[in-house]
């Protein structure tokens, strides 16, 4: 074929320059978690895993750690499960109406988050939900929400509509033909849309700033403190940990995929 | 038979009904109340929007949001052209790197990236400390706390959302019109530049919405680069709130916001197939 141009090199130089920039700020953070001092720094005299110890052994990082765990096991459970289900309603209707029940769901993804937030807040203090567990779990369900919906219907635009007429035709009642026809049509956008919602929820700390005060502390809401109060190594450590099992996530994904 | 079809629509609604009620309940209701608070805290009317209009904190604070998010958006656009242009058209090798290292950062924590920046940026910075210890500088440079170091962490943050509606479009495109433009004389770059962009359109306005619409409302970002300085609307709402309880000025801001927001949605309904962009997203 044709030599490489001027024009494809300057492209492909210029793109591997922006990957670059994309993983370098990442790349810097392993080192500063891995510094002999009590400060944000690269190592002076020699490595140290004080910081992955503390991290480790605080019960104050575990234990945010845990509640983020399980708001966002809670979260990608109840997600799936509503957002699914409304998919397929809307699959099985595809008219008007549906594709307006689309749209209001996907609104989380467009209002700003501080503007949400101040909207759960507000309601949120009616209904008693401050500092609870459950309120954050709400919150973060309704934000998950687009996610799946949009990865169910992505996964269900695969699947041939004669196939669940035929499942009726021959006598299946329609909670039938969803669960055993639709539903494992369904199953990789559910399980993209499961994942999604648990990172969306784990990662997540506006409405939870709004939202909790001291029963309730996320991982990301203990960053968030340090970041603001004294930034101590031990963020360089969480925030490292977070990177490499987000990056051992992406590999075991796309190596399923490839399968 | 009609009456099974209307029967059959009464359940497909059973299975619709459970997650949209608990957006409306949940969700819609809140951001109306957000709506009736701008009128009647702290006295009925429309006060809030009085003070909103001649504030000129406020008119600066608006000016910093758009002007970030457009510097954002036209950083995000030329950069993740670049990429998701390699990725589909050099031959380059690992490809497939280049797609994971795109999408790592999307899906990492905003929170943590933006910490990642504060050690590079900040004054001890590794940035800073380099550059002393180089002895090119004597005392550290401002790389944060200002607007330089909001864009920078600004673009870094929402690069991917502009490199995946563009691959998803370049994906789409039929190498054989620029063979054709190469083929007929057409030099690389003319070829590029009146063959292959014109095609590339519909990404580049389905990123430039993406990216402009959410930078419009961020927070985490410039609240935490900007350390104060560089206010964006989201960050002086929370500052209202919680510094001054201030909910009726909040909530008019809010809905301020939003409004914006809409607005520069319909406005991009003109050149972007919204269904595509946001709706059917993959």
């Amino acid at each position: 074929m044709q030599k490489a141009s001027f024009f494809r090199i300057a492209m492909r130089t210029g793109a591997w320059m922006v990957l670059a920039f994309l993983l370098l700020p990442m790349l810097v953070v392993v080192p500063v978690s891995l510094t002999d001092h009590s400060y944000i720094s690269l190592p002076g005299q020699g490595l140290s895993l004080a910081h992955y110890v503390n991290y480790f052994t605080n019960p104050r990082w575990l234990e945010a750690t845990w509640q983020s765990v399980v708001i966002g096991v809670a979260v990608s459970a109840l997600a799936t499960l509503l957002g699914t289900a409304f998919a397929v309603g809307c699959w099985f209707l595809s008219d008007f109406w549906a594709t307006v029940a689309r749209w209001v769901l996907i609104t989380p993804l467009l209002v700003p988050p501080v503007v949400q937030a101040l909207g759960f807040y507000r309601f949120w203090v009616q209904l008693g939900l401050i500092d609870t567990l459950g309120g954050v779990i709400l919150a973060h369900t309704l934000l998950a929400l687009p996610y799946v919906t949009i990865s169910v219907f992505a996964a269900l635009a695969n699947l041939d509509r004669r196939i669940p007429q035929a499942a009726r035709s021959l006598g299946a009642s329609v909670w039938t033909t969803v669960i055993s026809v639709v539903v494992p049509a369904a199953r990789p956008g559910m399980l993209a849309g499961a994942l999604f919602a648990f990172i969306v929820s784990f990662d997540e700390i506006v409405a939870v700033l709004f939202l909790t005060v001291r029963n309730v502390q996320t991982l990301p809401k203990m960053i968030w403190q340090g970041i603001q109060d004294n930034i101590d190594p031990t963020i360089a450590a969480v925030a490292t940990v977070l990177t490499l099992l987000t990056a051992s996530i992406m590999v075991v994904v796309s190596l399923r995929r490839r399968n | 038979m009609a009456a099974r079809a209307f029967a059959d629509r009464h359940r497909y609604w059973l299975l619709i009904l459970p997650a949209l009620a608990a957006m409306l309940i949940f969700y819609v209701w809140p951001l109306i109340q957000i709506f009736a608070i701008s009128f009647t805290e702290p006295t009925t009317g429309f006060g809030n929007y009085v003070e909103l209009l001649s504030s000129r904190a406020i008119r600066t604070s608006f000016v910093i949001t758009f002007r970030v998010a457009a510097l954002t958006t036209v950083g995000c656009l030329l950069l993740g052209y670049v990429v998701a242009y390699a990725i589909y058209n050099t031959r380059a090798r690992y490809v497939g790197l280049m797609l994971m290292l795109v999408l790592l950062p999307f899906w990492l924590s905003v929170l943590v990236r933006s910490f990642a920046w504060i050690v590079l940026l900040g004054r001890g910075g590794v940035v800073n400390d380099a550059l002393i210890g180089l002895g090119l500088i004597d005392r550290p440079l401002a790389l944060m706390h200002n607007e330089f170091g909001v864009l920078i962490a600004m673009v870094h943050v929402m690069l991917p959302y502009a490199v995946l509606p563009l691959m998803a479009n370049m994906k789409g495109i039929d190498p054989s019109y620029v063979a054709a433009a190469r083929g007929l004389g057409a030099s690389e770059l003319t070829a590029f530049r009146q063959v292959y962009l014109p095609q590339t359109l519909p990404g580049i306005f389905s990123a430039a919405l993406l990216v402009f619409v959410i930078s419009l409302g961020f927070y985490i970002t410039p609240a935490l680069l900007g350390g104060g300085r560089v206010l964006m609307i989201s960050e002086y709402i929370t500052y209202q709130i919680q510094e001054f309880l201030k909910w009726g000025l909040g909530t008019a801001l809010s809905v301020a916001l939003l409004v914006a927001t809409a607005a520069v949605i319909l406005a991009a309904a003109r050149f972007v197939n919204l269904r595509k962009t946001l709706l059917e997203r993959g």
